[in-house]
């Protein structure tokens, strides 16, 4: 079938059939392989995406259900810069570095959608609320600690 | 053959240029007790990680490749008859091989050459997840059509399951020191006990998953998720029948690993090699979710039994130990496993008269293999629950008895190891109870238990109160620094240093980044060692074409034992470049290539000096250092469902030498959280053999709700055999948390459990026969000693009901 999908701001076009998943007509049909496959049942959160402002596992979604949606991966969030010195990280990017929110960074892109929503949605500091945001992403390297903290200083940088 | 990436790369990613984070780093120059001396550089490959840029290897495209399966048996044991291709399936659309397809050996080199490739017809299936034949074909429906013509013809054999009741010994030791019947009988109380843990898997959340891309020269190049590029070069070598070089192996940016992916690894990549020169294009054999569980390596399940013999004032005179462990149904790293649990079993504790005996036997499961930790974590939560117990039952305190206990300079080990330095169970023990204030809020846990039952609630069962009951739980652990005994010496690695022609400074390792942060702290130490900037520091890709031979990437052994030789390379390059020049390097060193080209420091390991080990006999340094960690988990235990929640840590590990604070904060952090799963919900149930929860679904591991506060401090003794005096970080926290939430469950609730994970099933089993007594709190049938102790008691072992019947003892061979 033919979809129409905006993703990460640039409007496409598929001929796909129905039932494939989002996250391989992201991941193979338009090579953006940033989202991560980890279970392909919805249990680890490693291919989250925002679909129309929602956090999303891409390995859920049947692409004839989000004909005309918007879509946002973690390639759509730094800024792209000029082509020589490549994108600058956006807020939570930074704060993950800073922190050490990223080790083997698989769980990565899917985990910084999720806080994105939560930022994008208001979301505060505090420590329950994050960790209920991100409740869906499973990461096995950092024990999360440095995950909310990372968030939750973005969160506060906003709240100023 | 060309990567093509997309989305298309537009330059490294860089951090922006804002300010930096305020009260998180320390400043240059400034110093906090236990922590890194100066704000430590980000992480190098962090950009790309966090853009999506990194290329993990089902990330990486090759135009034309095919997609790879591995058939597998069904059967636990079995011998295979035959393998048939159904009719009406055109089989010239795919590749079918089995072992007759199987360029050299059929064996995957490791330790014992037990394992196939693939089973032969004719042999015998060990396993039911047992790879028989591997498919190929140009798409996935395609290969799920083949797949289903292809069956499997076998005739059963009777399959063992139980470790005590298997005859096949993997490996067996016995380490001994002093008299332990001279000990047993100065005792004036002796204590039985029995714990046993289950399989763990290790859940990087990338799958397994390996590329193998033909070469023009009939070799093959593989890509792929792995910890140890030389490890499945050598197997590759051997299977495939390739020399040095027509077998390389690049590492793909790796999803995590925690041993999962230190030889398992090597099996994945003969497979897809084998498919990818028969059909010669690409294969990608990229396993799901469900293939990984049921099929790879999981943590060893071990039964210790701790016979121990105390003074009254807590003091141990004998320890008799016997651990057995299920290596499943091939041999892998299951002797060295074996070794190092052994080695650690009797915990961080001075005993003058121990014996520990320890054997791993087959079994018609999948073969265990490397998780984190390596053996120590199972034996510890032994050693540190067996501990509690006799506290408990010389109405001495947790914390007292460890003092009076733990290695102190000038302790010998039971394998005759004299502790000359970086001995720091002390410290972790006392930092940690001073952190967590352990002593103040045992006693508040105490009090509210004591109200609770002088309410007269003699249950919290049947009280209509207090349906929550919190405890707090300490423990201590020791943690051997690097490989075992003269595993240093045999592998004798080597990293090099080079200056290039072009000025550029380059570290070439096969030390892999898994997430602990290779590429950023190797890096960190050739700069500082040559006085650049951490930026003109380069480090190679993992491409055994390249890199030399560093050894694997486990064991805690990257920042100790290779950063070491980085540090030594480094030095060997400054001197070399200063002298002929007669500046200081950081000035020199470009014009030195301009002028007289590149130069190559290769490091080769040397012994650390006053460290010896004799594999016969077991006796001598089975470390170089050990590193120490204390861990005081608090937990609420729901009464009702035996919910356990784990509400806050407090984490205190000993590396030697903090190279990058956040990065070892960071693995103390997650290696807690991992235990602290072990400890409660990571459970594989099996029937006949097969691991019945083996999807994402329903084997689960905790969530960022589930993980409590954990507060990581880190402690420095340094060890002076290594040029930074780095001892390691990776394996310390996984040995420490399970006993400490264990502790602190029976704090709560009076309850002790015996076996890992702590499930609600199992509490609430202990908590059914076993209700909280007024003060002190200890289940009725327990091993509690009151008034007086007369000399020697022996103790039962499990007070639980359904608790199954204690080990039947030690049979098989014995050193």
């Amino acid at each position: 079938m033919n979809v129409r999908l905006l993703v990460n701001g640039s409007p496409v076009e598929l001929d796909v059939p129905g039932m494939r998943r989002l996250l391989d007509v992201l991941r193979e049909d338009l090579g953006l392989t940033g989202t991560k496959e980890g279970c392909g049942e919805g249990e680890c959160g490693a291919c989250s995406v925002i679909l129309d402002g929602q956090v999303v596992d891409a390995c859920l979604v049947p692409i004839s259900q989000v004909d005309g949606s918007t879509v946002r991966t973690v390639e759509g969030l730094a800024r792209r810069a000029p082509e020589r010195i490549g994108p600058t990280l956006d807020e939570l990017q930074a704060a993950f570095l800073e922190t050490g929110g990223a080790q083997c960074g698989i769980c990565t892109p899917g985990m910084l959608m999720a806080a994105r929503a939560w930022i994008d949605s208001d979301g505060g500091p505090d420590d329950a609320g994050i960790r209920e945001a991100i409740a869906g992403n499973l990461c096995r390297c950092t024990g999360y600690t440095k995950i909310v903290e990372a968030i939750a200083m973005v969160a506060r940088r906003d709240e100023r | 053959m060309t990567i093509r990436t997309e989305p298309r790369r537009t330059g490294s990613p860089v951090a922006p240029q804002t300010g930096t984070p305020d009260a998180l780093l320390l400043h240059p120059g400034e110093v906090a007790p236990g922590r890194a001396r100066a704000r430590a550089p980000l992480r190098r490959e962090g950009p790309e990680k966090l853009t999506g840029e990194a290329k993990y290897a089902d990330d990486l495209v090759f135009p034309g490749a095919w997609f790879g399966a591995t058939v597998r048996s069904t059967e636990a044991h079995a011998r295979l008859v035959g393998i048939d291709l159904a009719d009406g399936f055109d089989w010239s659309t795919v590749v079918v091989a089995t072992a007759a397809d199987i360029p050299g050996e059929n064996i995957v080199s490791l330790i014992s050459d037990d394992q196939p490739v693939l089973v032969p017809v004719g042999g015998e299936i060990q396993h039911h997840a047992e790879p028989i034949a591997l498919i190929a074909a140009p798409d996935r429906e395609t290969l799920r059509a083949a797949r289903r013509g292809l069956t499997i013809r076998t005739e059963s054999l009777p399959p063992v399951f139980d470790p005590f009741a298997s005859d096949h010994v993997f490996a067996h030791y016995e380490i001994a020191s002093g008299d332990i019947d001279a000990g047993f009988a100065a005792a004036e109380l002796v204590l039985e006990g029995t714990y046993r843990v289950g399989h763990q898997e290790q859940l990087y959340i990338e799958n397994n998953a390996m590329i193998a891309v033909p070469r023009e020269d009939g070799g093959v190049t593989l890509h792929g998720s792995l910890q140890c590029p030389y490890y499945v070069h050598k197997a590759l070598k051997r299977a495939l029948a390739l020399d040095d070089v027509r077998a390389q192996v690049i590492q793909a940016e790796t999803g995590g690993g925690f041993g999962g992916k230190e030889e398992y690894p090597s099996i994945i990549a003969i497979h897809a090699a084998i498919l990818a020169l028969k059909c010669s294009k690409p294969v990608r054999m990229i396993y799901d979710r469900h293939e990984d569980i049921a099929a790879t390596t999981k943590r060893h399940p071990a039964i210790v039994t701790h016979r121990t013999g105390v003074k009254r004032d807590g003091t141990l005179v004998a320890q008799d130990i016997e651990v057995v462990m299920d290596g499943g149904a091939y041999c892998t790293l299951t002797p060295v496993v074996l070794s190092r649990g052994a080695i650690h079993a009797g915990g961080p504790y001075r005993c003058p008269n121990v014996r520990i005996r320890a054997r791993a036997t087959r079994t018609n499961t999948p073969p265990n293999g490397a998780f984190r930790g390596f053996g120590a974590p199972q034996t510890e939560f032994a050693a540190e629950t067996h501990l509690n117990r006799l506290a408990d039952a010389l109405a001495i305190g947790p914390l007292d008895i460890r003092r009076r206990n733990v290695y102190r300079v000038g302790d010998t080990t039971p394998t005759g190891q004299v502790l000359r330095e970086s001995v720091a169970g002390e410290e972790v023990l006392e930092r940690a109870a001073e952190a967590a204030e352990f002593e103040r809020l045992r006693e508040k846990t105490a009090r509210t238990r004591d109200d609770a039952a002088v309410d007269g609630s003699q249950s919290p069962l049947t009280s209509g109160k207090s349906r929550r009951a919190s405890g707090i739980g300490l423990a201590l652990a020791w943690h051997g620094a690097g490989f075992t005994g003269s595993g240093e010496v045999k592998l004798a690695s080597v990293a090099s240093v080079e200056l290039t022609a072009a000025g550029g400074i380059r570290i070439l390792t096969a030390s892999t980044e898994m997430g602990q942060g290779t590429k950023t702290i190797f890096p960190q130490l050739v700069a500082d060692t040559l006085g650049v900037p951490y930026e003109a520091v380069e480090i190679a890709p993992q491409d055994t074409a390249f890199v030399p031979d560093s050894g694997p990437t486990v064991a805690s052994r990257t920042a100790m034992v290779v950063g070491g030789l980085c540090i030594k390379a480094a030095e060997r390059l400054r001197d070399t470049v200063e002298s002929a020049t007669g500046r200081p390097f950081a000035e020199g060193y470009r014009d030195h290539a301009a002028k007289s080209g590149g130069v190559r420091i290769d490091q080769r390991f040397e012994p650390y000096p006053g460290i010896h080990f004799d594999d016969e006999t077991y006796r001598g340094d089975a470390y170089p250092a050990f590193g120490w960690a204390s861990c005081v988990a608090e937990v609420d235990v729901d009464l009702d469902t035996g919910e356990v929640a784990v509400t806050n840590v407090v984490a205190v590990d000993d590396v030697g030498r903090v190279i990058h604070q956040t990065l070892a904060e960071g693995q103390v952090e997650g290696g807690t959280l991992q235990a602290i799963g072990y400890a409660t919900i990571e459970e594989m149930k099996l029937r006949d053999g097969r691991y019945l929860n083996d999807r994402l679904a329903t084997y689960l591991i905790p969530t960022a709700l589930d993980a409590p506060r954990i507060t990581s401090i880190l402690v420095e003794a340094p060890f002076s055999g290594a040029p930074h005096g780095a001892k390691g970080v990776g394996e310390l926290p996984m040995d420490v948390g399970a006993p400490a939430v264990v502790a602190a469950i029976h704090d709560a609730t009076g309850a002790w459990i015996h076996e890992l994970p702590a499930t609600p099933e199992r509490i609430l089993a202990a908590l059914g026969v076993t209700a909280v007594a007024p003060s002190p709190t200890v289940p009725a049938g327990a091993d509690r000693v009151e008034g007086a102790i007369e000399a020697p008691i022996v103790e039962g072992t499990d007070p639980r009901p359904d608790a199954p019947t204690d080990p039947q003892p030690l049979r098989g061979p014995q050193k």
